[in-house]
């Protein structure tokens, strides 16, 4: 693979053989639905990213200083006494963490690198996934929802907002993408 | 009558439980689908790998056909499932900022958990940014989060606006995502030779 990249803390899968290849994406899409739909069927909601990140947020504010968190309408909402819907979405993520790891593990893909373009070096790489990762930050509180809880949890319920959502996500996703071309290519 | 949670009292604890596994399917079907990996998602927007649409699309098609049966077949009340409220500026705005922190910071919230479960540093960094994010917007910008609540105009689903039933949609989305793959493999191939080395 690329020479720049570390070597792996610990070999994926024993030497001579390399990672599985990923699944059919049509029938991952199908086992991803299915899971989604049984998040409908139990708890009577989809799936979720973002809420979790709202949630930490607020509790990391309400470690410095409760006064603060509290007056702040935005982390307010994620403090309100026990609502178990804020911490549901924190265990559905802490839940998704174990299952990557696990699929991750077994298809012999888990090792320490760096994800990048062939142009870019290890720490301007995770500088712009440091400040994607605000960006999009950002931009989930202000559509209050991300890909998970807006485009495929809405979307799968037809949700008008949540698929115009998504319409504006990969229009801004694709012209950035030509604009910053050099990041990937 | 389904869903579970309109009928039955879940413990705090069994509710926590379920939304780990959940959840874990949730990362599992991540990973397998590649998005533990910046390359792979972003591949899509140069059209050369588009596996984020055809996973999602799929993903949203099934669990649509699969609401829409169940309430057709009486086991399930549709009007007890949780729908988000639609604010257009939020859902256009947010959108648009979304995609580009999408495209430069190479992961979405979800996926950048299967990337931090499989070792991706750059997941870790956008992980880390993104709870930035959250808390930067949470101390700075409650003013734009008060006009996006304010200008949500309550829950609209596709079929109340149009007056189109479900099923005709789970019909119309599946018979898209037929056209859409078929596209897609000509897409992958005419842009096969942008796939960085590597």
């Amino acid at each position: 693979m690329n020479a720049t990249i570390p070597a792996p803390i610990r070999p994926p899968a024993p030497p001579g053989t390399s990672a599985q290849p990923y699944w059919n994406p049509y029938a991952v899409g199908a086992l991803l639905g299915l899971v989604l739909l049984a998040s409908y069927l139990v708890a009577g909601r989809g799936l979720g990213a973002t809420g979790a990140f709202s949630s930490v947020a607020a509790w990391i504010a309400n470690a410095i200083s409760p006064e603060h968190a509290l007056a702040n309408p935005v982390h307010a909402r994620y403090l309100a006494s026990g609502s178990p819907l804020t911490a549901w979405l924190v265990f559905l993520l802490i839940g998704a963490f174990a299952g990557a790891a696990l699929s991750g593990w077994l298809a012999g893909r888990t090792r320490l690198t760096i994800e990048k373009g062939p142009r870019l070096s290890g720490g301007q790489r995770l500088a712009t996934a440091a400040g994607g990762g605000i960006v999009a930050g950002i931009g989930a509180k202000i559509a209050m929802g991300c890909t998970s809880g807006q485009a495929l949890t809405g979307g799968s319920i037809l949700n008008v907002g949540s698929l115009v959502f998504m319409g504006s996500v990969f229009a801004a996703a694709y012209a950035a993408a030509w604009i910053l071309r050099k990041e990937w290519l | 009558m389904l869903p579970l949670s309109s009928t039955l009292e879940l413990s705090q604890a069994a509710n926590l439980g379920l939304a780990v596994l959940l959840g874990f399917g949730f990362g599992f079907a991540l990973e397998r689908a590649g998005f533990g990996s910046a390359r792979k998602l972003t591949a899509v927007f140069y059209f050369y790998d588009m596996a984020v649409v055809k996973v999602m699309f799929s993903a949203i098609v099934t669990a649509m056909a699969g609401l829409f049966l169940l309430s057709t077949a009486g086991v399930l009340d549709l009007a007890e499932l949780y729908v988000e409220p639609t604010s257009y500026a939020g859902a256009i705005v947010g959108g648009l900022v979304f995609g580009v922190g999408f495209l430069v910071g190479g992961y979405c919230p979800g996926t950048s958990v299967a990337a931090c479960a499989t070792g991706r540093l750059d997941g870790f960094a956008f992980l880390a940014g993104m709870l930035g994010g959250v808390y930067l917007f949470a101390e700075l910008l409650s003013g734009v989060d008060a006009w996006v609540r304010e200008s949500a105009v309550g829950e609209i689903t596709l079929p109340a606006l149009t007056g189109l039933s479900m099923g005709w949609y789970v019909l119309l989305f599946i018979g898209i995502l037929v056209a859409a793959g078929l596209a897609m493999r000509a897409a992958e191939r005419r842009f096969a030779g942008l796939r960085p080395p590597g």
